[in-house]
Formats: structure tokens, sequence, C-alpha cells
């Protein structure tokens, strides 16, 4: 098989939590907690699972926006996790992200060209001011802004206008790989739409590979090529979109998509409901973290926990019963 | 495939008034905003009618701040002397206008050496955190935890005489009081820095930048420092007001400024005196103090949300 763009192997991040005298280490939260997938070229990765699931924290921890307490990170063959700071400025012209908030994520100060402009300043993308200012203007015009808004600051803009600025300082780079953290989250429902479209627009454009990290599964089945799930810092399954929300194979999985909304209220559908809270991931439980709330949990699953197997082609699930 | 996507009703709208509006630079906006501030507005009048006053006064009032004219000690304010005079019959209005000078000096370099050495403790702090930052925090307030008027009383007393010899008497007491009064102001700016550091370094517009490829200090100079100034802007505002108090304080007291240069705080502590003979020897210095140090206060609020693109005026 050829290498994916993006390998992630045993990805771990905990957190250290400080207590007693001296604010000693005495704990710490397992966030992540040995997450592996790859991403091939072009395709969508959707990484869904419930707040504090550690889904966020994976794609900063690819990107190393946060430092990863373990595992290895391979995009296009080269270990980002073991870069210098010259080699990973130069792997972020290819990997780039967008956030969550719109309004967080840009800062209040800049003006919109600067702000989309700003990558080219670092990485010398532009040799005159003219190549710069043509270049800003395309970049908003991709993303259906005007080329006056680039004098303008970002607080005279609306959420979606300002997620739109957010993609374009992605767009920047030309990046092959663009980890989405849940870019649509914080937007209005027909604003949502507005943005699933143009990112899916400049997936074609551009050839772009996406991690699109986010809780609303409707969203994610229908941007995502293939869908990982994850619960309590760890993938329980990962299968293409159409299997996964066809024919779960994890409890967890089935579980989840039952909760989704059906918009018709003649169907009705059988509800799995979940007993318990998601566990403290400072002490998650042992064996398979998600035995404590299983309908199907035994004996087994308490001590033993389940290893991500592959049980079709193309698609792997971390439970012992699923075949 | 950009062509297919719909650009916002609300966008064009929008670019239809950026575009009847362009020709703005941020200088021209800031000046704009600043304008609507009715009592910064006043304040930078006032404030300039004072600095025009201590820089061009002695021109437009030609008279010698050192007269002595005993026929006319410790008169009322007249035409002849529109302040009045004091007990050795010098024209005030002349002592004051040249003494402003140093007033003004002492607090705007005061608020320099504060806002300089505090942003860059607090930021270091700020950047750094772990060892580094607990080690400058401790500094900090251990600063904050000393005495400082009997302190700033030892250094001057240490150090007058020496400097003077050095440096002249006038250069060398303003060097020691500005140095004196600014090394016990940074402490506050340097907590302010040092928390708004800690809080915008995780912001997620800085975290873009990081995964831009922008190094530290390029985040530190573009994202982090312009967002934090703010507060120091109004902090140093204050710290012009309080070095002007300070000066006036250690003049008061006698450590400052010798009589023969007459700083607005050495000509209250000269009136102390004669307060129920002569009262407006007193009210001309303290009525110059008080209206910088509230003009410089009003003009620092006014500074502050001119420069805050996000605030609407």
């Amino acid at each position: 098989m050829a290498e994916p763009l993006l390998r992630v192997e045993n990805l771990v991040k905990h957190f250290p939590v400080k207590g007693g005298f001296f604010s000693r280490e005495v704990d710490h939260v397992r966030a992540v907690d040995g997450v592996s997938l790859h991403i091939d070229a072009g395709e969508t990765l959707g990484l869904v699972g419930e707040s504090g699931c550690g889904k966020s924290t994976s794609g900063r921890c690819i990107l190393r926006l946060i430092e990863p307490t373990s595992g290895e990170v391979w995009f296009e063959g080269k270990n980002v996790t073991a870069m210098q700071a010259d080699a990973l400025r130069l792997v972020r012209r290819d990997m780039q992200i967008i956030f969550q908030d719109p309004y967080a994520s840009l800062n209040p100060r800049m003006t919109v060209g600067a702000i989309v402009g700003e990558a080219l300043t670092i990485h010398a993308l532009a040799d005159t001011a003219k190549a710069y200012d043509d270049r800003v203007v395309d970049l908003l015009e991709t993303v259906g802004l005007h080329a006056d808004h680039r004098l303008r600051y970002p607080h005279e803009f609306s959420g979606g206008q300002r997620q739109r600025i957010g993609i374009a300082r992605a767009l920047a780079v030309s990046p092959k790989l663009i980890i989405c953290d849940e870019p649509v989250s914080a937007l209005d429902v027909s604003v949502q739409a507005q943005v699933i479209n143009l990112l899916e627009d400049l997936q074609q454009k551009f050839n772009l590979t996406y991690l699109f990290v986010a809780h609303d599964l409707s969203v994610v089945e229908h941007i995502s090529t293939r869908v990982a799930v994850m619960y309590l810092g760890r993938i329980v399954e990962i299968a293409s979109a159409r299997d996964l929300y066809t024919a779960p194979k994890h409890p967890y999985t089935e579980a989840l998509l039952s909760a989704v909304p059906i918009p018709d209220p003649k169907v009705k559908r059988k509800r799995i409901v979940l007993e318990g809270d998601v566990p403290n991931p400072i002490k998650p439980p042992a064996g398979c973290h998600f035995h404590p709330r299983c309908p199907r949990a035994e004996e087994r699953c308490k001590s033993e926990a389940p290893l991500l197997r592959e049980i079709a082609p193309g698609r792997v699930s971390a439970c012992h019963f699923s075949a | 495939m950009a062509g297919s996507i719909p650009a916002f009703p609300t966008a064009n709208a929008l670019s239809d008034a950026a575009a009847r509006a362009l020709p703005v630079t941020p200088g021209a906006e800031a000046w704009r905003r600043f304008r609507r501030h009715r009592l910064a507005l006043a304040g930078a009048v006032i404030l300039g009618i004072l600095v025009f006053g201590v820089l061009f006064g002695p021109w437009l009032w030609p008279v010698p701040i050192n007269e002595i004219d005993f026929g006319a000690k410790l008169k009322t304010p007249s035409w002849q002397h529109p302040f009045g005079t004091d007990d050795l019959g010098q024209d005030l209005l002349a002592r004051m206008l040249y003494g402003g000078r140093i007033s003004l000096a002492v607090g705007v370099a005061a608020m320099l050496i504060a806002v300089i050495v505090g942003t860059f403790v607090g930021a270091v702090a700020g950047m750094s955190r772990g060892r580094v930052d607990i080690a400058l925090m401790w500094i900090t307030d251990l600063f904050l935890s000393l005495p400082q008027i009997p302190l700033l009383l030892l250094i001057i007393y240490l150090f007058r005489d020496s400097l003077k010899v050095w440096v002249g008497p006038e250069a060398g007491v303003f060097v020691l009081v500005v140095a004196v009064v600014g090394g016990f102001r940074w402490m506050p700016v340097a907590r302010l820095v040092r928390a708004q550091f800690l809080s915008l370094r995780e912001k997620e517009f800085v975290e873009a930048a990081r995964a831009l490829g922008a190094t530290t200090s390029r985040q530190v100079v573009r994202h982090i420092l312009p967002n934090s100034l703010g507060p120091v802007i109004v902090a140093g505002t204050i710290d012009v007001a309080a070095a002007i108090i300070a000066e006036s304080t250690l003049s008061f007291l006698g450590l400052g400024f010798p009589p023969d240069i007459p700083s607005w705080g050495r000509l209250l502590f000269d009136a102390k005196d004669y307060l129920d003979i002569a009262p407006h020897w007193a009210l001309f210095p303290g009525g110059a103090i008080f209206l910088a140090v509230l003009s410089i206060s009003f003009f620092g609020d006014g500074l502050r949300d001119a420069l805050d693109p996000r605030k609407v005026m």
C-alpha cells in the first residue's frame, strides 16, 4: 500500500495535574491515549466523539501546536514529531488548521488583509508589494469575500464571514492538509451549510485533504469519506462514512448514532441510552475504556483492553465482540 | 469553482460602505475616534496648553526666575505679577513656567522607564512561564513590598552628591529622581503585562500564527503585545501622574531639586510656611499639578479607546 499523506502512530498526550505542596505533578489527564490513524491524499477523515474525548487535542498534536507526550506523526514520509523548529516551520506550509471559534481566532488589531497575508510574509511567498496584495485579494475572493474587505477589521464581520477569513488565512500557504477543528460548531445552521459547501468546493479546487473534527454527526456524515469515532482518548472505530452510519460495529458508535435526531416525527427508532457519565480521564477504567457503560460488556472487558483490529477491509474496531 | 461560491448579500452591502470610506489611514481613524471622547479631548487641550506654556512660556513672559525684589514680596496676583510673588519677591509665573518643564519631564521620563522595564519583565515572565516566571514574579513582589519613601530618601541621600559631581547639579538630580521614581513604579505594569501575556498566548489567533510558522518573537510583537497594550497605556498615564506627584513629594520633603530649580513640588514646599498669609503661592503650583495629572489621565483613557479597533465610537 502506498504511504498515506498523514499517518499517526500511537499518539499520546497527557496533561499534568499539579497539586499538593510545591506544585508537584500528582497525576495526569490522559487526553489522548494512543491514537493511530491515517489519511490518504484527497480524502476527508471525520473525527467524532463527545466533548472532552480528545479529538481537538489530537488535531493540535498532529500539528504540534501541542507537543505530544509520545507517539509519531508522519506527513508525506517525514516524521513531524522528530522535527526541529526550522523543519517544522517548513512543513507547516503543508499542514494548516481552521479553528472552531471565529471570534477568538482572528487578531482583533490586525486588518483582514494583514491576517490573511501574514503567512506570505513569514514564508516570503510574495516578492513585491503588488504580488502580496494580489494574492490577498485572490484569497479573499476564493472564500467568497470582497477585495475591499482586506482593509477592515475582524469585528466588522459576522461569524460566517470571519470563518471565511480564517479559511483564507489557512489557504495562503497552499497547504495539502487542513485540520478543521469544529469549523462550523459555533455558527448558525444556515451559515454552517454555506461554510461546509465552501470547504467542499475548496477541496475539489485545490485537491485538499481534511481532518474534520466535529461532534455533529450529520455534518460529519455529509462531508467525510471515512469516519473515526473517539471515546475517552482512544479511537474505537474507523470505517467509511457509509458503512459506519448504516452498520456500526462498535457498541459506542451504535449508541452515538442512535442519538442523531431524524428530521421526521413519524419515524420511530430504538434509542440506546447509555448509563452513567463519561469516566474521569485522569482515572480511566481498566481494560476497555467503554466497559462500565457498555450494554455488551463481559468479564473480559474489565481487564483486557481491546486493540483496534481489522474486521473488514478498510474497517477497524476496538471491541472484543465486533465481527 | 470559486465562481459558484455565493458571496453574502451583507458582504456586498458592507463592501459598498467600505468603498466609500476607503482612503482612511489607521492614524486618521484613531484621531477620529479620539475626537469623539469629549473628556480626552479636553484633557489633550489642557495638556497641550501646559506643554506649550512650559516650552515657550519663558520667551513669552521673559522675567528672570531669580530676580529678587524685596519691595514686592508675597504680593497677590496683579497685572505686574499675574501669579503673585514669593517671600523674596520673585515672580511666580516665571518660576512656574520654568518648573513645569522639570515636573512634566520627570513625569514622562519616569513613566517611560516604568513602562519599558515593566513591559519587558512582564513579557519575559509571561512567555517563559516555569522557573523564570516564578523568579521574576518574586523580584516583582519583593520590589512591591519595599517601603518606598524611606528607600527613596536613602537612595537619594547616598547618590545625590556623587551624581552631582558627575553630570552637574540639575541633570544629576533629574537622573536620580527619574530613575528612582520610575524604578519603583514598573511592578504594576509588569504584573499587568504578564497576566495579559498568560491569557493571550493561549488565544486561538496566536495559535493560528504559530500554525502559520510565526517565530516566538513575531508572535509577541505582532499578536500578543499589541493586544496587551490597552491596560498598559492607562497604567502609563497613571504613572506620569504618579511620577509628577512623587517628584513633588520628594521636593516637598526637600530631597528633590534644590531651591534654585523651582519644580512645582519645590514651589509647594517653599510655600507651605506661608499658607495663611500667601495662599496664592501654593494654589498655583498645586492647581498646575492637579490639572496636569487629571488631563493626562483623561488623555490616556481616550488614547486606549482610540487605539482599540473593537470599540465602537
